[in-house]
């Protein structure tokens, strides 16, 4: 488990770097932005990721992926970070396929994991609510038998690609108060199912979401996904590997605009010097690249932990997100301040950076979040 | 890999059979343990026959030739060693700049005679060594050091004052920085060389820190006569190997303290101590959090050194983290200490007498002597600037 790259992740890598270059420059984010396109990412790009193999790096080869680790899947999220390429990793490959293949049924995995790998399904998770924060038991959407099948009733918030996917995996309360660790059950629901209303929902950083709420809609046995009552820990186990996943697109962004901000010190002069001179910015990008290396140094090993079992994983989780929350807003806000005027202003991609890293941070829980997350795992 | 198992088994057996039972767990302080030299005191007697069996092996330096006394053993080899000595909780038995400064530079700067002159007694403990390069007006600024050589047919005279010697009163032998060219450019014109501190003309004070020890001392040098053919690579082309030793430096600073050697208790064990809990949980919330923050933090770092030691054994490059590796470590280990001390509260507060443990004492004076971590091997600012120029590529 040596942090290190192997030979084929480096080449994932380049591959991904080279492909994300050509295809994927901030300006194509800063389009779909300005005509509020209403899918919010390219399928076309995404169909061309498929036939990479990405998508299905974490499905079972059985069901047409690569059956790979997230050490492996984390090198391509990286390189899409870079650029803050909105494809739908996060909710189709991280969220819905990971619960999908750590507790699907046969049937459930045949039917869904195929099209995932080929790049045709979409498929998300909704599991936070106007006011559950970082609390994933935190659910009032209610789930009541009817027969054999389930009525589901309650309002989900900014769904990732919510307005694309095909089915959406609800997490509701079969039974306990809205805070119970225990009652919560997760359910997959077609888009198309009666009583189910998908709104966009505009965020800062431009990334599709979306407003679910449910009125009365009826699930079949068939689409429970987990044990009923016990989706509490299937969750949270897909939560944090999704994080890690998260991480490694936040490790991308931030080493980017901190590249950026780096070349404009090399470039821009002031007082008749390159600004890049000045101690008071050299000190700060110094600290700055120090921040980011300890941050990839938690993101490769929360991967490796994850993937070896080891039963360490959950903690390094917390320290990477930690971390890659603190380093992302503070790369942002340091690549802001050192452009100066330019910086602050539309035009300039800075400000993209700054709104993902604070959507980013927001989702899965903040540092200090995690911070106490961590105390509590250590006994303290 | 088979054979490294049966290494692995044959050391443990060795060890076993060889280290001084009373030496098992046994924590040493920072700038505690066996320091080797002519002035060694052993406070307990099992330390030098733990020395002296490991010595024999060439095992206080496994990793240099044997032929220079060393142990020869491969990279494998050593770290085996290594996480056999940490399972049986064995002390190393030398430490000092010998083994970690002015050995690995010999071994690729030495002439023949040098080498085997001097590393044979650094890996035996014989020989002390210590490190003048800082002079009262060359602090940060290492480059524009005064002290002076003049030569006289196969001789320099010496003339000039060190500061922040790292325990030259109990050394032996100084590696030390001399200007050989007045009229050079500053960072030519300087010459490394290696010094017997028993020159006559050398003349040691310590100087008293605000921990009340007395790590450091100034070092005067009168006429003092050193032998040409103590001089480590060129006449004048010493900053080379200056440069190269202070990377060994700033490994070794950023390994003891951002590691854990030294460390009596954890922080948890002092949290419980001292602090109020609410069940299991540390009542204050703030100070939690900054545990938690400082944990996280020290974790993240040592995840860090371990990657770069992933990569060099992938046969990398090694990069200049070596710099990054300075400032954090050593800020980490005043975080530790800042906190230790908020944990502890009034109880750190003690200089001396009654009504303090020995470990409170301890804990005050630790966290004195920790605001000269990030000074002390290059300050964090040249660290910094370092990081910015050769990492960063950032303009001068």
């Amino acid at each position: 488990m040596a942090l290190v790259l192997t030979e084929d992740q480096e080449l994932l890598a380049k591959t991904a770097l080279d492909f994300v270059r050509t295809h994927s420059p901030v300006s194509r984010v800063r389009a779909l932005r300005d005509s509020q396109d209403p899918i919010g990412f390219s399928r076309e790009l995404w169909k061309q990721m498929a036939e990479l193999g990405w998508v299905g790096i974490l499905i079972p080869e059985a069901y047409g992926g690569a059956g790979m680790g997230l050490a492996d899947l984390i090198v391509v999220l990286e390189a899409l970070g870079r650029h803050l390429a909105p494809e739908p990793f996060l909710s189709t490959v991280l969220l819905g396929g990971q619960l999908l293949t750590l507790a699907g049924t046969e049937a459930q995995k045949q039917a869904w994991l195929p099209g995932i790998v080929a790049g045709e399904t979409i498929l998300t998770v909704a599991y936070q609510e106007a006011h559950s924060r970082y609390n994933l038991q935190r659910v009032s959407t209610k789930a009541e038998p009817d027969g054999t099948s389930w009525r589901l009733s309650g309002e989900k918030i900014q769904v990732p690609d919510g307005q694309t996917a095909d089915a959406l995996i609800v997490s509701a309360r079969t039974s306990g108060e809205p805070t119970d660790p225990t009652g919560l059950t997760l359910f997959l629901i077609p888009r198309d199912a009666p009583g189910l209303t998908i709104t966009p929902q505009y965020r800062v950083d431009s990334r599709p979401v979306a407003l679910v709420s449910l009125a009365d809609v009826r699930v079949e046995p068939a689409n429970v996904i987990g044990p009923v009552g016990e989706g509490l820990p299937l969750l949270s186990q897909v939560v944090d590997r999704a994080t890690i996943g998260l991480c490694a697109e936040m490790l991308g962004g931030m080493s980017q605009i901190f590249d950026n901000t780096l070349a404009y010190l090399k470039t821009r002069q002031q007082f008749g010097v390159l600004i890049g001179t000045f101690q008071a910015l050299k000190h700060r990008a110094a600290r700055l690249f120090m921040e980011i290396e300890l941050a990839r140094s938690a993101v490769m090993a929360a991967a490796r932990a994850a993937d070896a079992g080891d039963p360490q994983w959950i903690a390094l989780v917390s320290l990477a997100k930690a971390r890659c929350s603190d380093a992302y807003i503070l790369a942002a806000n340091e690549g802001i301040q050192m452009h100066g005027g330019i910086g602050m202003t539309d035009e300039h991609d800075a400000g993209f950076y700054l709104k993902r890293a604070r959507v980013a941070e927001m989702t899965f829980g903040d540092a200090a979040w995690h911070r106490e997350r961590w105390a509590r795992l250590h006994g303290y | 890999m088979a054979d490294l198992e049966t290494f692995r088994a044959e050391t443990r057996k060795w060890l076993l059979a060889h280290a001084p039972a009373s030496l098992r767990g046994m924590v040493l302080g920072l700038g505690e343990g066996n320091w080797g030299g002519r002035k060694a005191t052993y406070p307990n007697p099992d330390m030098k026959v733990w020395l002296e069996v490991m010595a024999e092996r060439g095992w206080t330096a496994p990793e240099w030739p044997t032929q220079y006394g060393g142990g020869g053993l491969t990279k494998d080899e050593a770290k085996i060693l290594r996480e056999e000595l940490a399972a049986l909780k064995l002390p190393p038995p030398l430490v000092g700049f010998g083994l970690t400064m002015i050995g690995p530079i010999l071994l690729e700067y030495g002439t023949e005679e040098q080498k085997r002159e001097h590393l044979p007694k650094i890996v035996r403990g014989e020989i002390r060594w210590c490190q003048g390069y800082s002079e009262p007006g060359a602090g940060s600024d290492l480059a524009s050091l005064q002290t002076r050589a003049v030569r006289q047919g196969d001789y320099f005279v010496i003339n000039g004052q060190k500061i922040w010697t790292s325990y030259a009163n109990l050394s032996d032998w100084m590696f030390l920085l001399v200007r050989t060219d007045p009229t050079a450019e500053k960072h030519r014109g300087i010459t490394f060389l290696l010094m017997d501190m028993a020159s006559p003309g050398v003349e040691v004070r310590p100087i008293k820190l605000i921990s009340g020890s007395s790590p450091f001392c100034e070092t005067f040098l009168t006429d003092v006569l050193v032998p040409v053919k103590n001089v480590v690579g060129k006449i004048n082309e010493g900053w080379t190997i200056a440069k190269a030793l202070l990377n060994h430096e700033r490994t070794m600073i950023a390994s003891a303290f951002g590691t854990g050697t030294g460390r009596r208790r954890t922080l948890r064990e002092f949290a419980r101590k001292y602090l109020e809990c609410d069940g299991e949980r540390l009542a204050d919330t703030a100070l939690r959090h900054r545990m938690a923050q400082y944990e996280m933090d020290a974790l993240a770092f040592k995840l860090t050194t371990d990657r770069a030691r992933d990569a060099a054994t992938a046969g990398l490059p090694p990069g200049p983290e070596s710099s990054m590796f300075k400032i954090y470590g050593t800020e980490l280990n005043q975080r530790r200490q800042e906190l230790l001390v908020s944990i502890a509260g009034p109880q750190a507060l003690g200089w001396e007498g009654p009504g303090f443990a020995e470990e409170e004492l301890a804990l005050t004076r630790d966290w004195l002597r920790s605001r000269g971590n990030t000074i002390e091997g290059g300050t964090s600012e040249i660290q910094l600037n370092i990081i910015a120029k050769r990492v960063l590529g950032l303009p001068d």
